[in-house]
């Protein structure tokens, strides 16, 4: 049968089982929005096209299904920009429609035209001009396929205008051909046999759980090979959920702001098994002196990331799930007694400077307060965070048990992703409790979300952690630059009005007493509601590893006097 | 050192702007880039000559960063296997007729061609190894290069051997499933 463009678009997109788009209407895609009212999804009309770009990779991180973000040509495309870079740095899958002026008007600089392809190539696993609407139902087969197979990853397909309105013959490509991409899954044996060996010798063992598990679904699989082999689960900032965070052999979180007994177990290790991580700088440290003593084993599905920071010993390229799958028969099972109680001791040492540990002062400290947000929520809430100092203390103290509940931009480290992100989220569980945690900061940056979520009824919890600064930037002119304050004193909006303004239910909570009644408030409320946290303006996260320095380098809080 | 590799790609736009941005992008240095059909019509061939400063490991990371993109076919490192590689340069030099005659007597020793012959100039066509051609180069300068114009090294290996395919688990085509010999030679 005889489709416009537009509509074999739908037809592909409702076959990949998207329920879910965030979009922004505009010229350039007014055909697709046309035939969109006939076909089974929900659009979520956002406010600006980065809060739907977070919004579709919230959703994608939440439910492990593809996200779906949409923009029109030139401004609208250049907007959905800093989205797409923070889903490729995450490895998130999130397929980005783009309307493009007509086919025949490219390259004339016509109205609202944009190389949106060129613009987006190094921030897409893949990307698509389609300009004739015979090519758009492979295109988006392939696109669909390619954002979640093998190392996942935004694609965008961006589809001039006359390829929406044109007519053809609509037939569904059964399967998709794409020579040059088939990612793999299992590791040759050899390579696996000598991964046994390298098990086999080691007394002082850690595995770095990265987002790679939860990518792979290899939860389980990752639970069976640490517990029959008594190794130690350190954590990236991505990978926080993947293993149990009250399990026993828990650590917690490695890196920059990792915790103490965490880098020191992985400097002292003699192996480190790094499972779908990517030894980024921020967990590493300083290469130099990166665990001179372990020997390493690399499971990970890119093989571009295999000795691309640290050389390793044994590569395990394939999917981390099967690769595991594969490898727990063949280990034996030990105790590493000793091991686990040297980091045990660690461990208590590093904790007698811990901030939980300190008399109630009276004020508001972000630590504190994740906590309480954590007991509230039994911590089972799916918690979003905004980048800066608020994201590493909830990293750190909402202690995740279960998978795919964290949401924080990583690799891009974007301000501005939490609220939308917690949007998005809630489009995958409207049951699940959602939180989105930010600074002062970057909740201004993407803020007008707010009545996107009130339009759409999403019961997004909101705190913000308002302690007057650019926190983080602060923190490292404090440590870094003499205290020398630089733009980053920051004036903030009523945050209660504003958030009233949007028609969203708001308090301001300023003393300790007032807490907990606070977020049980804010719990009550079907629908977004804003929690203002007035807190100690200078604090600072720690421990810290200052940038180039040696992972066990940690600057810890001072102690109490 | 200049390392050759040889990476079939998928016939379609942009793709060349794929492959070059990836280097640009990965800072890697091209020293030659020559594209071209090859016997199957949806299969281009590119022949591309890159300086890896640290040696196999950066071979490595430019074929599994090539494997990255989609439509990437197949990679291969032809650096160390016997192979027949050749480079076309079109050479015009300023001469008049009183010295065709020697041009023509170079052009005879290296199996180059004169192409072209106007009053005061000839086009000289060179076709061989870089240093081939290189060589001749050096000869012609001192009688006047006006304009050069090379297309860049292409390479097919000899025999029915291979170059060396580094990353693993890419399309059933690998030959070394392990890179743990590339160990010793990371950053
Ligand atoms: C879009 C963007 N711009 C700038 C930065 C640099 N940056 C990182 S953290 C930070 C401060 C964030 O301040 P705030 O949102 O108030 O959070 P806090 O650190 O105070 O918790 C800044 C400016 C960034 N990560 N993203
Ligand atoms: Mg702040």
């Amino acid at each position: 049968m005889k489709k416009t463009g537009a509509e074999i678009l739908w037809e592909c997109v409702v076959r990949e089982g998207v329920e879910v788009v965030f979009g922004y209407p505009g010229g350039a895609n007014m055909p697709i929005y046309d035939a969109m009212l006939s076909y089974p999804v929900h659009h979520v009309l956002v406010r600006h096209e980065q809060g739907g770009a977070h919004m579709a990779d919230g959703y994608a991180r939440a439910s492990g299904k593809v996200g779906m973000a949409m923009g029109t040509s030139g401004p609208g495309a250049t907007n959905l920009v800093t989205g797409i870079a923070t889903a490729m740095m995450d490895s998130v899958p999130v397929v980005f429609v783009t309307g493009q002026v007509a086919a025949h008007l490219i390259g004339g600089d016509a109205f609202q035209e944009v190389d949106v392809t060129g613009i987006t190539l190094p921030i897409t696993k893949h990307n698509y001009l389609v300009t004739r609407a015979d090519e758009i139902a492979e295109v988006v087969r392939e696109a669909f396929y390619i954002a979640r197979s093998g190392r996942p990853g935004p694609v965008l397909i961006d589809i001039c205008k006359n390829a929406q309105v044109e007519q053809c013959e609509f037939v569904y490509p059964e399967t998709v051909k794409l020579p040059g991409y088939q990612p793999v899954d299992h590791a040759p044996k050899d390579a696996l046999e000598r991964a046994v060996k390298l098990i086999e010798k080691a007394q002082r063992p850690v595995i770095l759980c990265g987002h790679g598990v939860l990518v792979s679904k290899a939860e389980e699989v990752l639970m069976n090979f640490a517990v029959k082999t008594q190794t130690p689960v350190a954590s990236t900032l991505l990978g926080l959920g993947a293993f149990p965070a009250s399990h026993e052999l828990s650590l917690g979180m490695m890196g920059m702001h990792g915790e103490v007994h965490t880098n020191m177990a992985i400097q002292n290790s003699d192996l480190i098994l790094a499972f779908g991580m990517r030894f980024d700088d921020r967990v590493t440290g300083t290469l130099k002196t990166y665990a001179p003593h372990a020997k390493k084993i690399h499971v990970e599905i890119d093989p571009s990331e295999v000795h691309k920071n640290v050389a390793v010993d044994v590569p395990l390229v394939g999917d981390l799930n099967t690769v595991l799958t594969d490898l727990v028969p063949m280990v034996d099972e030990y105790d590493h007694e000793e091991w686990k109680k040297q980091i045990h001791n660690w461990k208590s040492e590093a904790d007698k400077r811990s901030i939980m540990n300190w008399p109630d002062d009276g004020k508001l400290y972000v630590p504190h307060l994740i906590e309480d947000i954590w007991k509230a929520t039994g911590g089972g809430a799916i918690i979003s965070t905004d980048v800066g100092q608020h994201q590493m203390w909830t990293a750190q103290y909402y202690a995740l048990d279960k998978p795919n509940r964290w949401l924080s931009s990583g690799g891009a480290g974007t301000m501005g992703f939490g609220l939308p992100a917690a949007i998005g989220a809630w489009f995958a569980d409207k049951e699940q409790e959602v939180w989105a945690v930010a600074g002062d900061g970057g909740f201004q940056m993407t803020a007008a979300e707010l009545t996107t979520a009130v339009q759409e009824g999403a019961n997004v919890k909101v705190a913000i952690m308002n302690n007057s600064f650019l926190g983080m930037v602060r923190q490292w002119q404090e440590f870094f630059f003499e205290k020398r304050y630089s733009a980053v004193n920051m004036l903030s909006p009523d945050f209660v009005k504003l958030a009233e303004a949007h028609g969203v239910p708001a308090r301001r909570v300023t003393k300790r007493e007032e807490v907990d009644e606070a977020i049980a408030w804010a719990r009550s409320i079907k629908g977004p509601t804003v929690l203002e946290f007035r807190v100690e303006q200078e604090d600072a996260v720690y421990p810290m590893v200052p940038a180039g320095a040696a992972l066990d380098q940690m600057i810890q809080r001072p102690a109490r006097a | 050192m200049n390392y050759t590799f040889i990476a079939l790609v998928e016939n379609k736009p942009g793709v060349l702007n794929r492959v070059a941005s990836l280097f640009r992008r990965r800072n890697f240095n091209i020293e030659s880039l020559a594209v071209g059909r090859t016997e199957d019509p949806e299969v281009s061939r590119m022949t591309v000559v890159v300086d890896c400063p640290n040696g196999d490991m950066d071979a490595h990371k430019i074929e599994a960063n090539l494997y990255k993109l989609v439509n990437v076919i197949d990679v291969q490192d032809v650096t160390r296997q016997p192979s027949v590689t050749r480079d076309l340069a079109l050479i015009k030099i300023k001469v008049g007729p009183e010295k065709r005659a020697e041009v023509n007597g170079l052009a005879e020793i290296f199996r180059a061609h004169i192409v072209d012959v106007a009053v005061d100039s000839v086009i000289v066509e060179i076709t061989g190894t870089e240093d081939k051609i290189e060589g001749m180069i050096e000869l012609l300068r001192p009688l006047g290069i006006v304009e050069m114009v090379r297309t860049g090294q292409v390479a097919m290996t000899r025999g029915v051997n291979d170059g060396v395919r580094r990353v693993p688990g890419v399309a059933g085509n690998h030959r070394f499933e392990d890179m743990s010999e590339l160990a010793e030679m990371a950053p």
